[in-house]
């Protein structure tokens, strides 16, 4: 396992008419190869703004105002448009939440999956459709030559999901960006998705950046994770370590809000709401809503620490390994 | 007595239940200024509203007060727009048919806006019978060119400036309640109307007091960008004789009383058309500046 | 039907006709509810779940009668309210209201707070904007809100907020018993923790009765009494929460469970993956619905159609393993 991605000081702004929105604050995050990587956060956090500023995709009115995108050995933001979109679908590539709507309505199956594999290995067109077949079975299509012809309106919204994780992996990417892939789906559906991907990921040997708010799916499918937070990523490490012993105060209030076995009425919940990210509060973002806030906390924005082997954690809670207070 | 305190207070909360509205409109106003257009639109739009205001004023001459000897004079400090067949100034006629224009284009698109929107609402949320027949309404008027329609109303009817209206709103009116009811039909599956009906609102009050405020914007809109098509209407009504009656000073009346003297005396014709062409595009441009505004995708 | 029961729907069918054809005549039916029956105690949170396409968010409008049922009764404190009409039927409207499940679109984006929560008391009891006044603040505070909220427009709140002020709505007219569907789905987490608390609270102060409708049964198993599985319009199972959750009886109800992440990793739970796509309510499989995808499947599930029987004390269960 060696370092594919690493995201430094990453900051990203929104410039509107309400004025500008902090939306990315510094994010640091280190994916390797093999690794089925989650990134967590609820509405608001940043973490599609940060897989969008990795591809590269941020437009107007947003720019990625600084920090460093390093993806095998190079620097991401300093590349010309025309090297990133060698980049762009054939080494990171990436899916959405609503697969219906990244496909083209007007062509079927087919050809779209003819037309990633042709962009992939420089076939024409002809040559890329005798694979259509053997990707659709890669990705456990029941009845691929069926969907083969089929549009994507015919098609579900699984099955969507399935043709999109077969054209992005048919150009073998070294990392796949997974943006709510199941959101939009159903329970029963969603488990067939992930064990999908789950499978691929260990035949082809890629690493997944799996973006959700769901944490249920995090638990079960990654290896590590980061927490996102008003445009920071607040803790990181592998997913045991996190759930089982987490170390940030909104980690802990987001992990206990789970807890559905709580009385009725007594959920745990996050005082406050999340903040405005045009005026973000001083200091640490988290403040004013932890409960364990300090005097530095309102002052000076946290550092991330790394508090045991593979967790870091940006909280002033933490020094030299150790937490401050009693909690 | 209302001391100074109450004021304050009654203000401060006056405040408060209008921000939102107030910022809504700061923000509208925000969106305007971004766009040269519509600031031309609507600069040229204020202007025809304010000479039609201050008409008596600013027009240096009788409209209607003929001078024979000067007749079909050229443009002159005096008379900057020339004179008419019948010895009169063109400029206070051009300024006096601000009037009369804005007149039509009001009058005619409140008439058939108001008339077309609400029967468009009804038959879009009422759907079934009800929006059948309206359809096939609206299909028998767009089925003629608007243009010949108006013509035969207008003839029907007999020609006089009211006539005339009245021509333009029948044949107006279908392109309104086509597009109310396409409004009508696409809020009428939203949540927020099923939720009107689950706390037992009436029919007519989801009509007129849910469904019409959200149809507004995109009728606005039309509104605006129809009035150069109905001023062109009139224009052309007028050219043909079906509309103002002299002497009343129309501009497609004027133009078309140039017509025999376009080769010599060109200013006859081309001032009042001047005047039609600026009208139109200052409405148009306006049209387009409020559609952008409004647009909900644009917004936020 | 029970004798506590606030609520009892009895055979209720919903099919929406398919036109097809040159002359667009009738070719078909989507039988989103189909032979649908339970009752609702007093004062319990009756719990509806399944997937998309089971047919009960159109369940749970066609109870309020914003959908009017093809078939079948449903008696509200005793009446049969598919009898009333007009100004009775407006009447029960104060005693059954809705908490939709989006809040970006079950709020009028042009009105203010003040008017959205104040219409039902306009509509019902001809009241006056300044007299109003205090009840809308009341109902604000209730909710969780400010007195400066009713001056704002929707497209301003967040989306916990805006529930707040769905459920406003739904207060305003004090009634006895609440359609949720799906009322937490749309909002994060921590956002969902609230308002469940919200719900409970005034469940309990308010003397209310819940129908609530959602697919995940993490919160299902957390807020509800009593739980119904619903799936392509019929009703698979029916019981006690403790029940259904610990003891499963039908198949559905079984791999529905075992589908839901859970956020601990240590769990390692045996996935029951179901294959095959859930299938449409139109046209939906001859014999037991869920015998296409069902790991148990016989000749009989294919051909005949399950009741929905007593299998344990109050607990139902539509699957020919058990009868």
């Amino acid at each position: 396992m060696t370092e594919l991605l690493k995201v430094r000081d990453l900051r990203t702004n929104f410039y509107t008419y309400r004025g500008v929105v902090k939306a990315l604050n510094g994010v640091d995050l280190t994916i390797d190869t093999e690794e089925f990587f989650g990134l967590a956060g609820e509405t608001g956090c940043g973490k599609s703004v940060t897989a969008l500023s990795i591809m590269r995709l941020i437009e107007e009115p947003g720019k990625i105002e600084g920090g460093k995108i390093i993806f095998n050995g190079r620097d991401l933001l300093k590349l010309s448009e025309d090297e990133m979109r060698r980049i762009r679908g054939k080494e990171i590539s990436m899916i959405f939440q609503e697969p219906k709507t990244a496909l083209n309505p007007v062509f079927k199956v087919n050809f779209q999956i003819a037309e990633a594999i042709s962009e992939a290995y420089n076939l024409k067109t002809k040559e890329a459709v005798k694979k259509v077949e053997g990707v659709l079975k890669d990705v456990e299509m029941a009845d691929p030559s069926k969907v083969a012809e089929q549009y994507p309106h015919e098609l579900s919204g699984g099955m969507a999901q399935r043709v999109l994780i077969g054209m992005t992996l048919s150009a073998k990417p070294k990392l796949l960006i997974a943006d709510e892939p199941t959101s939009s789906l159903d329970v029963s559906i969603q488990a067939q998705i992930m064990k999908l991907m789950n499978d691929l990921v260990k035949k082809l040997k890629i690493s997944v950046l799996l973006i959700t708010h769901d944490l249920g799916l995090i638990a079960e499918n990654c290896n590590r994770v980061a927490i996102m937070y008003a445009g920071n990523v607040v803790e990181c490490g592998d997913v045991r370590t996190i759930f089982k012993k987490p170390a940030h105060p909104y980690t802990i209030g987001l992990l206990a809000a789970l807890d559905m076995s709580k009385e009725r009425g007594n959920l745990l919940t996050i005082e406050g709401i999340v903040p405005d990210l045009v005026n973000p509060p001083p200091g640490c973002r988290f403040h004013p809503r932890c409960p364990s806030v300090m005097k530095i906390c309102s002052v000076e924005k946290p550092r991330t620490l790394e508090i045991s082997s593979g967790h870091s954690v940006a909280c002033f809670l933490y020094d030299n390994g150790r937490r401050l207070d009693d909690g | 007595m209302v001391g100074i305190s109450d004021l304050r207070s009654n203000f401060k909360r006056w405040k408060m239940e209008h921000k939102s509205q107030i910022e809504d409109l700061q923000y509208s106003l925000h969106l305007w200024r971004r766009s040269p257009l519509s600031i031309v639109g609507s600069i040229l739009v204020l202007s025809i509203i304010i000479t039609a205001i201050f008409v008596p004023y600013i027009a240096p001459y009788d409209p209607i007060e003929q001078d024979i000897k000067k007749r079909l004079g050229p443009p002159s400090w005096d008379h900057p727009f020339g004179m008419d067949n019948l010895g009169r100034d063109i400029l206070s006629r051009v300024i006096y048919g601000t009037r009369v224009t804005l007149m039509i284009a009001l009058i005619v698109t409140a008439i058939g806006g108001s008339i077309g929107t609400l029967l468009g609402v009804v038959a879009g949320f009422l759907g079934g019978r009800v929006d059948e027949v309206l359809m096939r309404i609206t299909d028998m008027f767009l089925a003629f060119p608007r243009l010949i329609l108006a013509l035969a109303f207008a003839a029907a009817l007999g020609p006089s400036l009211n006539n005339m209206m009245i021509a333009i709103a029948i044949v107006d009116w279908p392109i309104y309640a086509r597009l109310a009811r396409g409004q009508a039909l696409s809020i009428k599956r939203e949540d927020y109307i099923e939720a009107a009906r689950g706390i037992g609102a009436s029919k007519w009050r989801i009509m007129f007091l849910h469904i019409l405020p959200v149809c507004s914007s995109p009728i606005i809109v039309q509104l605006t960008l129809h009035m150069g098509t109905v001023i062109l209407t009139a224009a052309a009504l007028g050219f043909i004789g079906l509309g103002a009656q002299p002497p009343t000073p129309e501009w497609g009346v004027m133009v078309s009383d140039g017509r025999p003297y376009i080769m010599n005396q060109w200013w006859v014709s081309t001032f009042p058309g001047l005047a039609i062409m600026i009208a139109v595009l200052g409405f148009n441009l306006l049209g387009d500046g409020i559609r952008d505004i409004l647009d909900p995708k644009l917004r936020r | 039907m029970m004798d506590d029961a606030i609520l009892s729907v009895e055979n209720i069918k919903k099919y929406f006709p398919v036109q097809g054809g040159l002359l667009l005549r009738v070719i078909g039916y989507v039988k989103a509810v189909d032979d649908v029956s339970f009752d609702i105690k007093n004062g319990e949170i009756f719990g509806i779940a399944g997937e998309s396409g089971c047919g009960k968010t159109t369940l749970g409008r066609t109870i309020l009668r914003l959908i009017e049922p093809t078939s079948g009764k449903i008696y509200f404190k005793g009446k049969n309210i598919l009898d009333l009409k007009g100004r009775e039927l407006q009447e029960i409207r104060r005693d059954m209201q809705i908490v939709f499940q989006d809040p970006y679109s079950s709020l009028h984006p042009r009105k203010m707070v003040a008017d959205i929560v104040g219409e039902p008391l306009i509509v019902h009891e001809k009241a006056k904007k300044s007299e109003i006044r205090g009840r809308l603040v009341e109902l604000m505070k209730l909710v969780g809100l400010s007195e400066e909220h009713l001056y704002r427009f929707p497209h301003e709140f967040s989306g916990g907020q805006r529930q707040r002020i769905a459920i406003a709505r739904a207060l305003v007219l004090n009634p006895k018993f609440l359609v949720l569907d799906e009322p937490t789905s749309a909002l994060d987490v921590s956002v969902q923790a609230k308002i469940l608390n919200l719900l409970w609270e005034l469940k309990e102060n308010l003397e209310l009765t819940y129908l609530f409708v959602t697919h995940d049964l993490a919160v299902m198993e957390h807020i509800s009494d009593r739980i119904a599985i619903m799936y392509l319009g019929k009703i698979v199972e029916i019981g006690a929460k403790r029940n259904i959750f610990s003891s499963p009886l039908h198949p559905y109800t079984e791999a529905l469970l075992s589908a839901i992440p859970i956020p601990d990793p240590e769990l390692k739970k045996e996935r029951i993956i179901l294959r095959g796509e859930v299938p449409s309510p139109y046209n939906p499989p001859m014999g037991c619905r869920f015998s296409s995808r069902c790991p148990n499947a016989t000749e009989k599930c294919i051909e005949q159609e399950p009741e929905l029987a007593e299998f344990r004390p109050d607990h139902f269960v539509a699957c020919h393993e058990y009868n």
